[in-house]
């Protein structure tokens, strides 16, 4: 099993993402330059988070031409699993292969705390090993992270379970619409989220909650799903 | 031959524009009252050889159309009189 994890210019979190993948037990992490349009194999991709390309122009809109983002939408329309986290969900919105987008902070601050996030599916590689109301100790950290989507698109995602991850009540940092923390696409193979699972894997470091988000996601591709 | 163009961008209507929020606070503090509905977006300008590119770009990169309404305004011939004129003095 192997993880491939993208950099773009500006990615901060690329390094706690591959020692999070690394944490399970037969699984390897790669780095994925993102000038290199070789995806080298990887059976599971993560967009990391941080500040691709200074956040120029719209959080997340340069990095989608990104050439290693042409093999990533491939994969992933190929049904390959890609979670994005933080900057990596931005990066997916913007091209269109998640839902919705994401918006400056109601508050107009910067968020930097740790956040108790429930599961609200597990019909995704990502979460499957959870169970539904699950909730985790996940830290955020981010100045654009309210979800919005148009209020069809965001019913349709409500009634069809694309919700994965919900802020739990009075954990809402930014204001997002319906507390959503995170979504997955209609065939629920590509999950993103504001928080940071990578930064949970660590008892040390405050939470090791996040630890069966990326057990689950080795034993999917193990498992062939 | 390139055209100046501008492209003006803005939150769409009913988005909430927290950084407009924060100025129409700051206005009153500062004793400008009687200021609502302030709403922050951006303009971007660049010189374009066809400008019937531009919607495509807007589209695609320049603007977000599920959260921002986007408005090419005004190309004009770079370096034409008129735009000089238009100009006026000191520029």
């Amino acid at each position: 099993m192997k993880f491939g994890v993208v950099q773009f210019p500006g990615s901060c979190d690329e390094r706690d993402a591959i020692l999070a993948c690394e944490t399970v037990d037969g699984a390897e992490a790669v780095l994925l330059w993102h000038r290199d349009a070789s995806l080298h194999g990887v059976d599971a991709i993560i967009i990391p988070g941080g500040f691709s390309f200074g956040d120029y122009l719209r959080v997340g809109a340069i990095a989608q031409f990104s050439p290693v983002m042409a093999a990533v939408i491939n994969f992933a329309n190929g049904g390959g699993p890609v979670v994005g986290i933080c900057n990596g969900f931005q990066v997916l919105c913007e091209t269109g292969l998640l839902p919705g987008a994401l918006l400056p902070n109601e508050n107009r601050r910067f968020v930097c705390r740790q956040l108790d996030v429930e599961v609200t599916s597990v019909d995704t590689p990502f979460t499957r090993g959870m169970a539904e109301g699950d909730v985790l100790s996940i830290p955020s950290k981010h100045t654009t992270g309210r979800y919005y989507a148009p209020p069809p698109l965001l019913e349709q995602l409500e009634a069809d379970g694309q919700v994965v991850f919900r802020y739990a009540h009075g954990n809402n940092p930014n204001g997002s619409l319906n507390d959503i923390a995170g979504v997955c696409n209609t065939s629920r193979n590509v999950v993103g989220l504001m928080p940071h699972p990578e930064h949970a894997v660590d008892a040390l470091t405050g939470s090791d909650d996040a630890l069966p988000l990326f057990a689950s996601l080795v034993r999917g591709v193990a498992a062939g799903v | 031959m390139s055209i100046k163009a501008r492209v003006l961008i803005r939150p769409k209507q009913g988005i909430l524009d927290p950084q407009g929020i924060a100025v129409e606070q700051a206005l009153p503090a500062l004793g400008f009252e009687g200021v609502s509905n302030v709403r922050i977006g951006r303009l971007i300008e660049l010189d374009v050889q066809d400008v019937s590119q531009l919607d495509a770009m807007c589209k695609k990169l320049l603007a977000n159309p599920l959260i921002e309404d986007y408005e090419v305004i005004g190309p004009d011939d770079v370096g034409s009189p008129g735009d000089v004129a238009a100009k006026g003095p000191g520029t």
